[in-house]
């Protein structure tokens, strides 16, 4: 029900390759460039970061194994730069020297450090009450999927749709990104921090012990 | 190499991905919605300013201040914001403290949610498709892929960054640690530390 990107507790992939502490180096010159574009393009208003995460969930299964990290975020943004009507496909193929009515939205080098500092809050006020109380048991729906939008952007990954677990936390309202990535609104609502057993996720869980916590939104959620 | 789904704008850009993604900064530049200068900056702030050295701070000072941890674990935000460092992808900090019963372990499976403020770029690792499937169903097989082992009796407690909060782990102070100041302590703590596939003091 959900897409390529939703991954958790596949098998199959092999083992993680640690690299060394500090600060990654974008060794290619083109990754720290994509890099860049996507955050710049960003700043000019045109789509929410649930946008742009639906955005790279939309390539194709095919496009999204093969593709790095940075190739996704820099297919995603083309894309996506067409669909807000920020760039037409004719502007793809070739561009010509004009400015664009969006362009006096341009980041210029003065303000980057100050739109890095400001981010994007998603806590919202919201008229929703809390339906849950920490320590709570609760459900995940099944499936894993959105419920405004056939084949939409959800957070509810595949591996927890079903399972049982209990609240461990109120974040407060955030905004719901089932709505955000589609321009449905913010829609914020109640979000937990909530808590599965291992054994109610896997069929062999490494540890008795052992927990999984995830972030989900109040309507993602049924009482026990 | 295989062609880009058809159906995609992305596919009218040349496929090699150093080409791609210099023809899309070249059409946003000639509209004028880019500039170039403002590109540098970007990448100068995360290759050289904003990086681990900031989480590092921010766990030292835990270790060295019970009054700082208390307010850390409490509300994470206003802490982080009186040191200079809330920004992109750390609006909403919560910082999650090992203990001899729970060893914490922060993996974003849908993308690759990180706490950038505090960390700076993630890993390639951190990114990768392994970390993203495993880390929730096998989190010691990943932690021996760093060299980890933990005691039988520690649980293991993955979180899954599937919102906008983002988390940090607080390692456990090493052993042989005592009479370190703040900057001393700092440079105990690794990356991967406060992410949870490390400890602190020992770099894989």
């Amino acid at each position: 029900m959900t897409r390529v990107h939703d991954m958790g507790g596949r098998f199959g992939d092999g083992p993680v390759i640690p690299e060394p502490q500090g600060i990654p180096s974008l060794n290619d010159d083109w990754q720290a460039r994509a890099l860049a574009i996507t955050l710049a393009a960003g700043s000019l208003g045109q789509w929410n970061i649930d946008m742009s995460r639906h955005a790279r969930e939309c390539l194709s299964p095919r496009d999204y194994a093969r593709f790095s990290y940075f190739e996704k975020w820099i297919a995603a943004l083309a894309d996506l730069l067409v669909q807000t009507g920020v760039l037409t496909l004719e502007d793809l193929r070739d561009a010509t020297d004009r400015d664009h009515p969006l362009a006096d939205r341009k980041l210029t080098r003065d303000r980057v450090a100050a739109v890095l500092a400001k981010g994007g809050p998603a806590d919202r006020p919201c008229d929703i009450a809390p339906r849950f109380q920490v320590g709570q048991a609760v459900r995940a729906l099944r499936p894993a999927a959105n419920r405004l939008v056939p084949g939409g952007h959800t957070r509810l990954p595949d591996y927890a749709a079903g399972a049982c677990g209990h609240i461990h936390r109120l974040h407060g309202a955030h905004v719901l990104p089932d709505s955000n990535a589609h321009q449905l609104g913010e829609a914020p609502e109640p979000l937990y921090a909530v808590r599965f057993a291992a054994d109610q996720l896997w069929v062999a869980p490494e540890h008795p012990g052992d927990e999984v916590i995830l972030d989900l939104w109040q309507s993602y959620l049924v009482p026990l | 190499m295989p062609h880009d789904d058809p159906d995609h704008p992305h596919a009218l850009l040349p496929p090699e991905p150093a080409l791609r993604v210099k023809a899309l900064e070249t059409i946003l530049t000639r509209k004028g919605l880019i500039d170039p200068a403002a590109l540098d900056e970007i990448t100068d702030t995360y290759q050289n300013r904003i990086g681990p050295q900031n989480g590092a701070d921010v766990v030292a000072r835990a270790w060295s201040d019970p009054g700082f941890r208390t307010a850390l674990l409490r509300d994470a935000d206003a802490v982080v914001t009186d040191l200079g460092y809330y920004g992109r992808q750390g609006e909403h900090i919560v910082v999650v403290e090992n203990t001899p019963d729970i060893h914490n372990m922060v993996v974003c499976t849908l993308c690759s949610c990180y706490p950038w403020p505090l960390l700076g770029i993630p890993p390639a690792w951190y990114k990768s498709d392994a970390y993203r499937a495993r880390a929730v169903r096998e989190p010691r097989k990943v932690l021996a892929d760093f060299g980890v082992t933990l005691p039988a009796a520690t649980a293991v407690r993955v979180w899954d960054s599937t919102a906008e909060i983002r988390y940090l782990v607080l390692p456990m102070r090493p052993e042989g640690s005592e009479g370190m100041d703040v900057a001393q302590l700092a440079r105990l703590v690794t990356r991967d530390s406060m992410i949870g596939t490390g400890l602190p003091g020992l770099a894989p």
